[in-house]
């Protein structure tokens, strides 16, 4: 059989096929949110042309952490207990600096259980991507409310929430993070393009992204439904990303459009939609949130970035070579030195 | 020498009582606590008199037993010389130095009589007892005298009184002075100020103490090649020796000084030549982090710790049992202290053995280490890093407040003979020639899978972790047979650390029906209880010390092999008595006996003593 006909499959910088950034197959429900965020995630890291092998997953507990099964198996992953993803990303990094981490978790995940240690990530600036899936139920618990639930939203079962919501994004503004953004799972190019520049980014990347339940929070009254967020999404800058290892003369006009240098040279591209829209203003970045919240609409977009403050990592003043694989020599001191400590003491 | 003027006037010019402790000379055999105020400086003082006494060759310990509190509350230190090598805490006082004006009523009250007492003369404690040996002491006019700064005259007032007990005592008081320089090394303005106030309360006693009592030091060479060192430095040396990398923690008493000492340490012998570090450390915000950073580290590669104590362990719990499930290596430093919240954190207990070793939920078994010793904290401190790589397993170290915090004589601590050992882990290279790996596959037999690390550079490096949900190659399982056989293999993996971890010592065999079993501090209570029982009642007992869990076979053969075994441990529910009845066939639990001991104080040789011979009716 002739096999010149067959085409050439498209492959990324690195020669490697979308197919090698794919995971197992999804348990999911069809259609949950979480399945297009991991489809988002796969684009992403082929299109950026991240090594595999290179990517740390680390999730929690609930159908979003899971997710990690679903996407990169090239990629070691650590599906950890409910709300601790954020203590097992840092220990994981200060042993390996080096790694790209990527962590999901959920909003249950998050703003409940987690919320200790995820303040915590967000003051410390881990470098690490940390993606909300966010869908205001726990799940996989069976569609309980869970923190980021809006006032007056209403269960499948007919309970209506009386509780104000957390913010994940303005917390994590407040708490040091250093890209904060929102966005939604039915929302491909914002989404994508979010991901991009999160994976050129050093520092904690906070991304929550409204992911509908199919399950248990779908319906009407919800307000984290795909219909809900159809009507009420509203976008506060446009994002366009140029690579580090593409062409970045694309013309912007920089009267309406911040350009972002990234950490590793990327440039992330910043259209406003809103007047008072300025990424480098946090004390700006939270207001906008707040007012969009009290006029009923879900701001999507980068929120707030920072792209020169030193990650934890770097701050920890560590040896270049990941403490992993650090040699004997290097670990161990001599026995001159137990000798001196012993002298000390006698 | 110790004169003793029995019924002579004292300078003082008051009649000494004729007592019988007195009659005979006391030489390097005593007890002597301080009574002071928490944060008034007294453990300046308390250390050089430790480390005089040590470096006239005599063996000694220092017990600090203190309030949780900064300022303010009552402290007593107690120092035991013991030409025998007794480093026990023992019962009775022999000597009292009482600085805290507010307890020294009750202070001179509890004492036995014809012990000695030196305190402030204002508070004429001779009022409360006629029956004790007085040594009224101006220790605020001594003070004011060499002192003319009167906000240090707090702290020089303790090297008072370690002047005037070296003068009674016969220390020689150049000794004193190196003690005291050694103490403020750095200092050498504090250091000449110190010694000053220590020369004043020798010369007072000199020239105004008639010595009465019989207790005195001398000369031994007992010492030489010692160090004196705490078991929280000892464990921070082992961490460092094992090559830690990564070190989370929470602040917490006992615990706090093992991560604090440890950064010290770090920072002077493990930063590179160009400065930067080959560790990580981070005060995480909770015991919950703390843990989970431990595992995502040692998941990720490296050596990782954490340092805590009771409650810390109970929070760490659900990620305990994770990484038992999950094959996850970390150590875990626990030095035990009194139960819950506020009450007695700064005290003592072998209180977490039963629930660190099956801390958390479903069937776990963690591997325990039990150091008796600060030496044993040094090796148990590099082993439990290898153990830990060696097994994935997460491993504890179960020290106490007694071991971690207080001084200890020790021979110096040996140089690890072995490398570093990183147990199973597969490299890209490993990978290519096996073209790829099950991560929870027995392929050796012993229990024990492969792993690989994050970043190993091979398409087949990765796994998935998870909990329990998993089948050999690490996929999602929740078939019955994947879960039975990943347990199966955990517990058969079990038994080959029995095979790993630090044997029991043991002490003697053969010589009794009767066999003792302890571990941990309670070593030296042990010790000497059994000299006492041989002495005082001319009954031999044979003795095996625990040294960790899982139970090595020497621990069951001593066992079968006596007729009663009497468990020896600080705890009031018995734990390691029922740790072992789960171990042990169901004829030889029978045998166990408790010898127990749990009021937040060190446990002494007479309680011991009193209750084995209480049960075997002696
Ligand atoms: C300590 C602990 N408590 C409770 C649970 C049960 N639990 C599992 S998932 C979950 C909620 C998950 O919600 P979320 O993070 O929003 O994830 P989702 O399933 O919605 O994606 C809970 C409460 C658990 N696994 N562990
Ligand atoms: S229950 Fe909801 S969150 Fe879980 S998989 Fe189904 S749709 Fe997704
Ligand atoms: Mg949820």
């Amino acid at each position: 059989m002739a096999t010149s006909s067959a085409p050439t499959p498209k492959v990324n910088r690195l020669g490697l096929q979308v197919l090698d950034y794919r995971g197992g197959k999804t348990t999911l429900c069809a259609g949950c949110g979480h399945n297009a965020i991991s489809e988002r995630i796969i684009d992403a890291m082929y299109e950026m042309g991240v090594q595999p092998e290179r990517v740390m997953k680390l999730s929690g507990i609930g159908c979003s952490s899971k997710s990690p099964a679903y996407f990169l198996s090239r990629s070691h992953s650590f599906n950890s207990v409910h709300g601790r993803m954020p203590s097992v990303a840092t220990g994981a990094l200060l042993a390996n600096k080096n790694m790209l981490g990527l962590g999901v978790s959920g909003d249950g995940d998050t703003a409940s259980i987690g919320i200790g240690q995820f303040v915590h990530l967000m003051r410390r600036n881990l470098p690490l991507i940390y993606i909300i899936e966010d869908n205001g139920v726990y799940g996989l618990t069976k569609g309980q409310f869970s923190a980021t639930a809006d006032i007056g939203s209403k269960l499948k079962s007919g309970v209506i929430n009386d509780l104000p919501p957390i913010d994940t994004c303005s917390l994590a503004i407040e708490l040091g993070a250093t890209f904060v953004g929102r966005s939604f799972s039915g929302d491909k190019k914002q989404l994508l393009t979010m991901l991009k520049a999160a994976i050129s980014h050093n520092g904690t990347v906070m991304l929550d992204v409204i992911s509908p339940c199919v399950t248990f929070n779908d319906h009407e009254g919800s307000t984290k439904s795909y219909k809900y967020m159809q009507e009420h999404e509203e976008a506060i800058s446009e994002a366009g990303f140029v690579p580090s290892f593409e062409d970045i003369s694309i013309d912007y006009d920089p009267g309406t459009t911040y350009d972002v240098e990234m950490h590793d040279g990327s440039h992330l591209r910043l259209r406003k939609l809103h007047d008072d829209y300025d990424p480098t203003d946090r004390v700006a970045a939270v207001k906008a949130l707040m007012e969009a919240h009290a006029n009923g609409e879900v701001l999507t977009g980068v929120f707030y970035i920072d792209p020169h403050k030193p990650a934890f990592t770097d701050m920890l003043n560590m040896v270049d070579d990941p403490l992993a694989t650090l040699s004997e020599e290097r670990t161990r001191p001599s026995k001159k030195v137990l000798d001196e400590i012993m002298a000390e003491h006698s | 020498m110790a004169t003793i003027n029995a019924g002579a006037p004292s300078a003082q010019g008051e009649p000494t009582h004729t007592l019988s402790t007195s009659d005979k000379p006391v030489v390097n055999d005593f007890s002597l606590q301080v009574a002071t105020v928490n944060g008034s400086g007294s453990q300046s003082a308390n250390n050089v008199l430790l480390r005089s006494i040590f470096a006239m060759g005599i063996p000694v310990s220092g017990k600090n037993l203190f309030p949780s509190n900064i300022a303010g509350l009552p402290t007593w230190y107690t120092i035991r010389a013991s030409k025998h090598g007794y480093v026990a805490r023992k019962e009775d006082i022999d000597l009292l130095i009482a600085m805290n004006p507010e307890t020294a009523q009750e202070d001179i009250e509890s004492l036995r009589p014809g012990t000695v007492a030196i305190y402030e003369e204002k508070l004429n404690l001779r009022q409360f007892r006629d029956d004790v040996i007085c040594y009224p002491v101006p220790f605020d006019q001594i003070t004011a005298e060499v002192c003319p700064e009167a906000r240090l005259r707090k702290l020089v007032r303790n090297m008072v009184y370690v002047g005037v007990a070296a003068q009674l005592l016969s220390i020689d008081p150049a000794v004193v002075e190196e003690s005291v320089r050694r103490q403020f090394s750095t200092k050498k303005k504090a250091a000449d100020l110190n010694w000053a106030a220590v020369q004043a309360g020798y010369d007072f006693a000199a020239n105004s103490l008639v010595k009465t009592d019989p207790y005195s030091v001398e000369r031994m060479h007992l010492t030489e090649g010692k160090i004196i060192i705490d078991g929280n430095a000892a464990c921070a040396l082992g961490a460092m020796f094992a090559g830690v990398t990564v070190v989370t923690w929470y602040p917490i008493t006992p615990s706090s000084s093992v991560v604090e000492q440890l950064i010290d340490y770090l920072k002077e012998y493990r930063l590179e030549p160009d400065g930067k570090a080959s560790f990580a450390v981070v005060q995480a915000e909770d015991e919950l982090a703390a843990i989970g950073m431990v595992l995502g580290a040692g998941w990720g590669g490296a050596r990782s710790m954490t340092a805590t104590s009771g409650p810390g362990i109970s929070l760490m719990a659900e990620f305990a049992g994770l990484g038992y499930f999950a094959e996850i290596p970390g150590v875990i430093f626990d030095i035990q202290r009194v139960g819950p919240s506020t009450g007695l954190p700064t005290r003592t207990l072998q209180g977490d053995i039963l629930s660190t070793a099956v801390l958390s939920h479903g069937d776990t078994k963690h591997v325990l280490l039990l150091p008796c010793s600060v030496k044993e904290c040094f090796e148990f401190g590099i082993a439990a890093f290898d153990l830990a790589e060696l097994l994935q397993t997460p491993v504890f170290v179960l020290s106490d407040l007694d071991l971690g915090m207080n001084n200890w004589m020790s021979d110096r601590f040996d140089y690890p003979e072995k490398p570093i050992n990183r147990g199973k882990v597969l490299t890209a290279e490993d990978l290519n020639r096996l073209g790829g790996f099950a991560r929870y596959k027995d392929v050796d037999g012993d229990g024990i899978p492969y792993r690989t690390l994050p970043g190993t550079n091979h398409p087949k490096a990765s796994y998935f972790t998870r909990g329990s949900g998993h089948n050999a190659e690490a996929k999602y399982s929740e078939r019955p047979e994947d879960y039975k056989g990943i347990m199966d293999r955990l517990a058969h993996k079990f038994e080959t650390a029995r095979t790993l971890v630090p044997a029991p010592q043991i002490v003697a065999n053969g010589t009794s029906k009767v066999g003792i079993i302890a571990f941990g501090t309670s070593d030296y209570a042990v010790l000497e209880s059994r000299d006492q029982l041989k002495k005082e009642y001319g009954v031999a007992t044979d003795y095996l010390r625990i040294r960790a869990y899982p139970f090595a076979k020497e621990i069951h053969d001593f066992v079968a092999s006596h007729d009663r075994i009497y468990v020896v441990e600080q705890n009031r529910d018995a734990q390691m008595l029922s740790l072992l009845k789960l171990d042990l066939p169901a004829e030889q639990i029978v045998k166990l006996r408790s010898i127990l001991h749990y009021n937040g104080l060190p446990i002494d040789a007479r309680s011991i003593t009193t209750q084995y011979t209480q049960q075997e009716e002696l």
